[in-house]
């Protein structure tokens, strides 16, 4: 058995220098300069610069904490979905014409494919021996294309998307985390009787009365039943008018309820 | 001593070549950035293989916490992000090393690029890296879902969708993925785990060697 120690290699390969391989590298002596032993010189100095981009790393850390939205909710149909921020360039070419709708099929698969195939494929599209990024001026137009339309997209994607609801339809309410105001549901009402029969009440507001998208949680509220009732007849906000099904009577009803359900201090 | 312990298993196994491989090589002065400060180019690598241990370690820890399930995943979450010692900064490690690994390897990926160093004899070096890239991009990916919030779900659905739009196996991309051929829930939660945190590293593992074991016996790339 060869032992390794005493044994002559290329550079700082294993590729001892006896061998007759063709493409073995150059030995770094043949260029002018200092090596280092790896061990323990250079990887000081290498764990140097990993200490200082550890403190970067920490700091981002403790400035940022990670984000967390509420819970996945699948009934919600009108969240904005938004990928990572390093897959936002493909979500972005997939908003124009030519890469979507009918010719998705460019946006989400020929032209990823095409780029990631080309990357893995280059030193076999790029086989001249030269090294030099301006000796070999395609490879390298290509890549800055490349990289240039990969910022682009990123740069557009985060300047069409409405962060401002973004944030909104991400917070974590007070349903989500379980903590219900303390409100003494009357069961045996009347109102909520008629609110449980009304589909336009519960399918916004939940039969639970806890809210949902877009309708605020009724647990809770701070509306008088006058107030209940201008709102049921006219709407507010997302509300749509006029969406109660019913007689007056049982619309007083309702709104009497719905103003009962206040919290207790 | 440890010259003794070191010579009693060298004896025996004959560790030097490894040990060679790991530790006792030569750095070339191009690459090292205290001869030269524009070598920190080459520290790119290095630093992804850092952050990626980082995520490794930290996706234990965050596992010790961590529940697959769609009634716990986000409490479990909230749990680790509120009430856990330190949870906070342990999911944020692993969030943002998420981020600043792919920065790291795509600037690895850049130096290596324009410094002409997949040529060859290290094409095939270039080719494992790739598949690395793509191997991150996938946990990225898989790992996004995991806290079961909005967002989670929501560009998982959009990610899933693109991948049933391949002509002819789309549709089976996505039922391998999702689990079912309509609903994301809960079979895609506990693939996701799996395949974020077996799958993936293990073949991400293999990856890392063949890199690693072929840089050594190759050696870095000369200077330009």
């Amino acid at each position: 058995m060869q032992r390794g120690k005493g044994m002559k290699f290329v550079g700082d390969s294993r590729i001892k220098s006896n061998n007759r391989m063709p493409n073995k590298p150059k030995d770094y002596s043949e260029y002018p300069g200092k090596t280092e032993a790896f061990w323990p010189d250079f990887l000081l100095k290498e764990w140097m610069v990993g200490a200082v981009f550890l403190i970067g790393y920490l700091l981002l850390t403790v400035a940022h904490p990670s984000p967390l939205e509420g819970p996945a909710d699948p009934t919600n149909a009108s969240y904005i979905p938004l990928p990572d921020w390093y897959f936002l360039f493909m979500y972005q070419l997939l908003k124009y014409t030519y890469a979507s709708g009918p010719y998705n099929v460019i946006g989400a698969i020929i032209i990823p494919g095409l780029a990631f195939g080309a990357l893995a494929l280059v030193p076999f599209l790029d086989t001249t021996p030269e090294r030099r990024p301006s000796k070999r001026p395609l490879p390298t137009a290509f890549m800055l294309l490349a990289v240039a339309s990969m910022i682009y997209l990123t740069w557009e994607s985060v300047a069409n998307h409405d962060w401002e609801a973004a944030k909104a339809q991400g917070v974590i309410t007070d349903k989500d985390l379980g903590l219900l105001p303390n409100v003494e549901i009357d069961e045996s009402s009347p109102g909520y009787e008629i609110f449980q029969s009304q589909a336009s009440c519960i399918g916004c507001h939940g039969g639970d009365l806890t809210g949902g998208t877009g309708a605020p949680m009724l647990l809770g509220n701070e509306l008088t039943a006058e107030e209940v009732k201008e709102i049921v007849i006219n709407g507010r906000g997302g509300m749509p008018a006029g969406a109660f099904d019913g007689t007056d009577e049982e619309l007083d009803q309702l709104a009497e309820f719905i103003a009962s359900l206040k919290e207790e201090k | 001593m440890l010259n003794k312990i070191y010579d009693w298993v060298d004896e025996r196994l004959d560790i030097t070549p490894i040990w060679r491989d790991i530790a006792d090589h030569e750095v070339p002065e191009h690459v090292n950035p205290a001869h030269h400060f524009s070598a920190f180019v080459y520290c790119f690598g290095g630093l992804t293989f850092f952050i990626t241990v980082i995520q490794v370690l930290s996706g234990m820890f965050l596992t010790m916490y961590y529940v697959p399930d769609v009634e716990n995943a986000w409490k479990s979450v909230y749990y680790l992000q509120n009430e856990v010692a330190f949870g906070e900064i342990v999911r944020g490690m692993h969030h943002w090393g998420a981020s600043l690994v792919i920065v790291m390897m795509f600037l690895h990926t850049l130096r290596v690029f324009f410094t002409g160093s997949y040529k060859k004899p290290r094409e095939l070096n270039w080719i494992v890296g790739v598949g690395i890239f793509g191997v991150m991009l996938g946990l990225g990916f898989t790992g996004y879902l995991l806290p079961w919030d909005m967002k989670a779900l929501f560009a998982t659905k959009v990610g899933i969708e693109i991948a049933a739009s391949v002509p002819f196996i789309g549709e089976m991309i996505k039922v391998l993925l999702a689990g079912d051929a309509e609903i994301l829930g809960a079979a895609t939660l506990t693939r996701f785990f799996a395949i974020h945190v077996f799958f993936l590293p293990a073949v991400l593992f293999a990856l890392l060697a063949a890199h690693f074991i072929m840089i050594r016996r190759q050696g870095i790339s000369g200077p330009l």
